[in-house]
């Protein structure tokens, strides 16, 4: 990239990154230091590790909330990856009536404040006399998933054009054999993408989850939001640090796997 | 592009949206006309009581409250944006730049707002750290203000406005600064009346993308203000679940969702629909 020479040793607009990228870490290795400290108070006692150990040993309200949350997010995502994918499909290669309509009502979810989308549902469920619990937590997190599955697996739609579809359809392949063998293996990574934002989001959410959400369905950032109301708990602080390894992780391997079904 | 199966393809996607997205918000049109019900719900005859409620001065506190601290946040979060948005633009190092913005982006909503407990909080670091200096004696109460959730508002939706920023910075033509100035402009003035103005439709688009969630905002203010510092979402969820005035928690939630929608129309008459496709990068 062109690096322009009127950038000079002292640079405004660097000093404000830098002193940003510090800000936006800080908050994290606050709780990182703080993991570690003996002390179930804020003041630094010592070097401990009994709040992993208790993290890991004695917390299975917290360990239930995660399986809640692995159940939500893997099957919320499912279901919006194949019906955001299909509709993704339909709306890039072919002409009919409500096209447009499709396109609009899938920005709108993205961009409306969570909480109207928690709420609405709110009343939904219970103007339906729907019981709420995991399964109106899964329906919310497919309705807010399925937005973001659309447009991943768009994108990688336009990259094609129609002629590959109609080789396979001169070539005798029903509609099926076309979608099957044919746009589905063209899609994957986009498909894989949409899939993988749709468990990140919604293991991530909770305004919306905290609304839909019933007797027995904690999920993990609802968990963490009922500990925190009774103040600063070290082992969230331990969860804290297990959760960011993990998104690095998972971050981390994401984009090898990405990466390697791109090259194939 | 072909007539097909097209609406095959796209219904379950159609109906599900249709079922689980715009009935709901049909449902909280028609529920702010009517009156509350006994036990939460709502009943008959239709009313435009929950609008009037918004109007009386207890609520008006609560809507001026939020726009002050929605702007605040949003300017804030520009100001300290932009100038990041342009060195990330112009760095020869773009995807580790972007990485260092994004990265702490991925941990949880919740733990970024407990970070921000756990440094502040009467027992937190902050306290910590002003003892240890023997700067203070007591505490110093940090949290539970106006001040504190702006805050953790710019915080938690900085990358929301960087993001856009860099994307348009980014296409922005540098040529044209160094022109500016090799006609006698100051640097100041060539990013004023040279680069701004080309990237209007960038900072329009970081301004919604942050305005309109912290306009919305619920854990934020509910886990790090106090009282005097609720905004509307909170108000929405104590008439939901506390005072449970339905009629009104939908009015409420029909403003907000009113205030989106104009919102998103300007922008989209201002940069066409690509621009929203930049939201899903935080993911």
């Amino acid at each position: 990239m062109k690096k322009p020479d009127f950038i000079k040793a002292f640079s405004f607009s660097r000093t404000v990154y830098a002193v940003t990228i510090m800000f936006l870490f800080m908050p994290l290795l606050v709780l990182v230091l703080y993991s570690f400290n003996e002390s179930r108070s804020g003041s630094w006692t010592g070097f401990s590790l009994r709040w992993y150990v208790k993290l890991f040993t004695d917390s299975s309200d917290l360990w239930r909330a995660f399986g809640n949350s692995a159940i939500v997010a893997l099957s919320s995502a499912l279901v919006a990856t194949v019906i955001g994918t299909l509709g993704a499909v339909g709306v890039n290669w072919y002409r009919f009536r409500l096209r447009g309509c499709l396109r609009t009502i899938t920005f709108l979810p993205m961009i409306l404040p969570e909480i109207i989308i928690g709420v609405s549902l709110l009343v939904f469920f219970s103007g339906l006399g729907i019981r709420l619990g995991l399964f109106t937590v899964f329906v919310a997190h497919v309705s807010f998933n399925l937005p973001f599955v659309f447009l991943l697996v768009l994108a990688r739609l336009e990259e094609f054009d129609f002629s590959i579809i109609e080789a396979s359809r001169d070539l005798g392949a029903t509609e099926l054999q076309t979608l099957w063998r044919v746009i589905l293996p063209l899609t994957m990574p986009g498909i894989m993408s949409g899939f993988l934002t749709a468990v990140t989001l919604s293991l991530e959410d909770f305004v919306i989850t905290f609304f839909v959400t019933g007797p027995g369905a904690t999920t993990l950032p609802l968990y963490v939001y009922s500990a925190i109301r009774f103040g600063v708990s070290p082992v969230i602080n331990a969860l804290s640090v297990v959760m960011i390894l993990g998104t690095v992780v998972l971050a981390w391997s994401m984009r090898r796997f990405l990466k390697n079904i791109a090259a194939k | 592009m072909r007539r097909g199966p097209g609406l095959a393809y796209a219904s379950p996607s159609l109906l599900w949206l249709t079922f689980f997205f715009i009935a709901p918000l049909l449902i909280i049109v028609l529920y702010s006309f009517l009156t509350p019900g006994q036990r939460g719900g709502v009943d008959l005859p239709f009313t435009l009581n929950a609008y009037r409620a918004i109007a009386n001065p207890s609520f008006g506190k609560v809507v001026v409250g939020t726009i002050a601290v929605a702007l605040a946040a949003t300017f804030f979060t520009l100001l300290i944006a932009l100038p990041c948005g342009y060195y990330m633009a112009r760095s020869s190092k773009q995807t580790l730049l972007l990485l260092l913005v994004i990265i702490p982006f991925w941990t949880n909503f919740l733990i970024r707002i407990y970070a921000w407990i756990a440094i502040l909080g009467n027992e937190g670091f902050l306290n910590d750290l002003l003892r240890w200096l023997g700067l203070a004696e007591e505490s110093v109460r940090f949290l539970y203000n106006r001040a504190a959730v702006t805050l953790v508002l710019v915080y938690t939706y900085l990358p929301y406005a960087i993001l856009p920023l860099f994307s348009t910075i980014d296409k922005f033509d540098f040529s044209l600064l160094e022109a500016a100035r090799d006609l006698g402009a100051t640097k100041f003035m060539a990013i004023r009346k040279v680069l701004l103005p080309n990237i209007r439709a960038g900072i329009f688009t970081a301004f919604l993308f942050t305005f309109i969630p912290i306009f919305g905002a619920y854990a934020v203010p509910l886990l790090v203000g106090g009282t005097n510092s609720y905004m509307l979402g909170n108000l929405i969820a104590d008439e939901l679940t506390k005072s449970r005035n339905w009629p009104l928690a939908s009015a409420i939630s029909l403003v907000i969702t009113l205030v989106t929608t104009i919102g998103v129309m300007l922008l989209l008459r201002f940069n066409g629909t690509h621009i929203l496709e930049k939201k899903h990068e935080k993911a």
